[in-house]
């Protein structure tokens, strides 16, 4: 009888180990010519997009959504008229109303019908097309930018904590980072385990790796547990005040199959606190600065019988950073009605997300067409110029 | 390297080696030693233990509205041993992953436990999580397929955690009922059903057919206080098509036809093929050969997922010596290897205070990056050695070799000894040469547990 048997027992409180958020553990870096900087935020999950950029104008949206993404009467606020926003971001109307936030509605990665998030992070983190299955693409966009630039100076990716972001993986040389990270070990016996794992190049290259960060410290770093959002977006910060152009990292838990609400509730708060935490640490850098916010797909345009939604196709993009030509809704709407959706159930993508990103890098790194369109994301039309920057 | 099957079957397909006990002598041993884990034990978990613990939790918090000081206190003391649950959990699984003479019985109950994730959301419902492994993995280990993926996609854990509970018919009775409710499908636990538990994302299957099963399987529930796990007034009227197939007559699903489409998905050809390739990445390789698991997938096909004989093909298969060391441990693999190959028996992890289960075991396997019962989506853990053998992970693994050993036995052993003890003739040059030459014991034997010789298999 374990369950009466535990309740005799005294038991002392599990500390840090309930891992706050397994997914907030990474961030990565890269450094590049130029004052522009570039954030790249993953959105694991996929967020729900008609919820956090309410088309309250839609007349079909009620139908679809009778208890969520309410709009204005429910304390979203209103951006344009058409558009509010999702009360968890009000934190950022402000960057609304001084242009410094803006928000794509319907985008999409090629990635249709199957709607597995793992297969859908995977496309967006790699940033091909479907010429070739997911299993066989190789690094991630940002990296494939990088070796575009001949100038770009290291290029080092730093990782926090267990979980490798695809989109730095690649020929650029990854450091994984984490705060705290004891060596405790004499250099005898640091250099008799190099001699061990020499011939390993796994272990050889994590052990050396080990070593060179065992140095370096975060402020206001925690053993054990991820960073929150807003250590994230500090600690991004603190790298892009200095060489580093190009940072990345992930916020998780926007599947909100049930209880959506409160799920896109927590998640917002981080994504809010993330983007806050850059403003606030980079200072008179925020004026060059572009943060992009994207998902493996959006969600159906159905709530489902448990106040969520499942996986759907077209969401949105989130757009924040002092260079960028905000308080605008850019691109265009699909509609809602019954004809206007994708498979009948999901907001019909009027542009490959994939697009805005590299019109971003265009605007900010100066990278040829011809390289965004073959080389860091084959096959993609890039279309006219969505006049994303300042 | 010519390595001899007690060997392989000790490191590869079981944990690790000990000094308490021989390895393995032929492939039968192997393979009855999954019988032994089919048993859930003597402190397994009864649907009885967590209607008690809920009744009693919701007494406490009844009382403490109330402002009873004794109930406040009692409350607090009862949400403590409420949230050390999962850490008792770590301390059963991994005294019977110590004590096991050929542990493969329980790498198996780690490997279906993970193929089927879960995960428990608060205190309360930690005992369910436990359960879940009880009821639903360890009985099942040794059968058909069927019946173990029937038992975990129907058990209450995993109905709460793919949100099954909230799936009503959209023409149901109770949606019908209570209009204003909005009551509708929930199509997680049918989604990962066809893409996790069986035919697998790559396979051929439509949007159409999970949303077919979804309604197939509205009724499919669990209530506390109820014991029913079919209420009819959920499930959708009429037949669904799945694949092809039609199930469930002109009037709503029942239980049977719920079985029933369970057991045809298991039997599917893809899933025969997912699986094989899902065992094979497990046990032998990230990029098993192609013969791997097609032998897997024929033996799968041929025995309709009678899972007694797919495993004899893993465990007689050449690929086995082939791969050696080509997977690297997971966190809970390397401190169940490393916690026997000191020479601790089962008994000694289940003398362990809970302050001690923490510290030596509980952190360190969290910061390794497998938090135990928090696996981060229904995907479960990587198996990528990269994934792994980060300098995060790596550093967190040293730190445990330089310091636990000395907290967990009295006296260290020779480091020379342990690098027979830990891996018998498998040990490599280069490891045979440093070992001898570290500036302390306590080195040594931190150096033994950290070579990549011991943390792959």
């Amino acid at each position: 009888m374990l369950s009466r048997r535990l309740f005799l027992k005294s038991t002392a409180l599990i500390g840090c180990s309930a891992a706050a958020h397994p997914l907030l553990s990474t961030v990565s870096f890269a450094s590049a010519p130029g004052e522009n900087r570039l954030v790249v935020i993953i959105l694991r999950g996929a967020m729900d997009g008609l919820d956090v950029l309410q088309p309250y104008g839609d007349p079909a949206l009620r139908g679809l959504r009778p208890g969520l993404s309410t709009g204005p009467a429910d304390g979203a606020t209103d951006l344009d008229g058409f558009y509010a926003l999702h009360p968890g971001l009000g934190a950022l109307y402000p960057l609304w109303q001084a242009g410094q936030l803006g928000f794509v509605p319907a985008v999409s990665t090629p990635y249709r019908d199957k709607r597995s998030h793992f297969d859908g992070q995977d496309l967006l983190e790699s940033g091909t097309g479907h010429d070739l299955p997911v299993r066989m693409q190789q690094g991630g966009w940002l990296n494939r930018l990088l070796q575009d630039m001949p100038d770009a100076v290291s290029q080092t990716a730093y990782s926090v904590g267990v979980e490798d972001m695809l989109i730095l993986a690649g020929q650029a040389q990854a450091r994984s980072w984490a705060p705290d990270a004891q060596l405790r070990m004499s250099p005898q016996a640091q250099m008799l385990l190099d001699h061990v794992y020499h011939d390993d190049p796994l272990f050889r290259d994590a052990a050396s790796l080990a070593g060179e960060i065992a140095a370096e410290r975060m402020d206001g770093g925690r053993r054990g547990g991820g960073a929150t959002a807003g250590a994230l977006g500090r600690f991004a910060a603190s790298r892009l005040n200095e060489a580093t152009r190009i940072a990345s990292f992930s916020i998780g838990g926007w599947d909100s199959h049930a209880n959506q609400p409160q799920v896109i509730g927590r998640a917002l708060q981080r994504l809010s606190d993330a983007i806050l935490a850059l403003r606030e640490g980079l200072g008179g850098n925020w004026d060059r600065t572009t943060v992009l916010a994207m998902t493996e797909f959006g969600r159906t345009a159905r709530q489902n019988g448990s106040g969520g939604t499942d996986h759907g196709t077209g969401g949105a993009m989130l757009m924040a950073g002092g260079a960028i030509r905000g308080g605008r809704v850019i691109g265009d709407w699909p509609g809602l009605g019954e004809g206007d959706l994708y498979a009948g159930r999901d907001l019909m993508p009027t542009r490959d997300v994939r697009a805005y990103a590299a019109w971003a890098m265009r605007g900010l790194f100066g990278t040829e067409r011809n390289a965004l369109e073959q080389s860091i994301f084959p096959g993609l039309d890039m279309g006219d110029d969505p006049g994303m920057l300042a | 390297m010519d390595v001899s099957f007690p060997l392989l079957a000790a490191i590869r397909l079981g944990y690790g080696l000990s000094p308490l006990m021989p390895a393995p002598p032929n492939a039968q041993a192997v393979l009855n030693s999954v019988q032994r884990a089919c048993d859930p034990g003597t402190d397994a978990v009864s649907h009885a233990d967590i209607r008690e613990q809920t009744k009693q939790f919701a007494a406490l918090a009844k009382a403490r509205k109330g402002g009873d000081k004794a109930a406040i206190q009692r409350y607090r003391e009862m949400n403590r041993a409420m949230a050390a649950l999962p850490r008792q959990d770590l301390q059963r699984r991994l005294a019977r992953a110590v004590e096991a003479p050929a542990g493969f019985g329980e790498r198996l109950v780690q490997f279906w436990a993970d193929h089927f994730t879960i995960r428990a959301d608060g205190a309360a419902n930690q005992l369910m999580g436990m359960a879940f492994v009880d009821q639903a993995i360890r009985p099942h280990l040794n059968g058909n397929f069927a019946d173990l993926l029937i038992a975990a996609d129907t058990h209450p854990m995993m109905l709460r955690y793919l949100n099954q509970n909230s799936s009503f018919g959209p023409n149901s009775r109770s949606a019908q009922n209570n209009p204003e409710r909005a009551l509708g499908l929930n199509e997680n636990l049918a989604r990962e059903m066809i893409e996790l538990h069986t035919l697998g994302a790559g396979a051929d299957y439509s949007q159409e057919d999970v949303r077919q099963l979804a309604e197939l399987l509205t009724g499919l529930t669990w209530r506390r206080n109820d014991d029913r796990r079919f209420v009819p007034a959920m499930a959708e009227p009429g037949a669904e098509t799945v694949l092809g197939r039609s199930y469930g007559g002109d009037d709503r699903a029942e239980m049977q036809d719920i079985h029933a489409v369970m057991a045809d998905l298991a039997r599917h050809p893809h899933t025969a093929q997912h699986m094989a390739g899902k065992l094979a990445r497990h046990f032998v390789s990230d990029t098993p050969s192609s013969a791997l698991v097609q032998d897997l997938a024929a033996s799968w096909r041929d025995s309709d997922g009678h899972l007694p004989t797919v495993y004899g093909v893993l465990v007689a298969h050449p690929d086995l010596a082939r791969d050696f060391r080509a997977k690297v441990r997971q966190p809970f693999d390397y401190l169940a290897s490393a916690t026997r190959a000191l020479g601790l028996s089962g008994d000694d992890i289940r003398a362990l205070t809970g302050q001690q289960m923490r510290r030596f075991y509980h952190v360190p396997i969290n910061r390794m990056g497998q938090p135990w019962t928090r696996p981060t989506g229904p995907d479960g853990w990587p198996e990528a050695a990269a994934a792994w053998i980060t300098p995060q992970g790596l550093a967190e693994r040293i730190e445990w070799g330089l310091q636990m050993p000395a907290k967990l036995l009295k006296e260290l052993p020779d480091p020379r000894k342990l690098v027979s003890t830990a891996l018998g003739d498998t040990v490599g040059d280069p490891l045979q040469w440093a070992v001898p030459k570290a500036e302390s014991t306590l080195e040594g034997v931190a150096m033994v547990l950290s070579s990549n010789d011991f943390n792959r298999r």
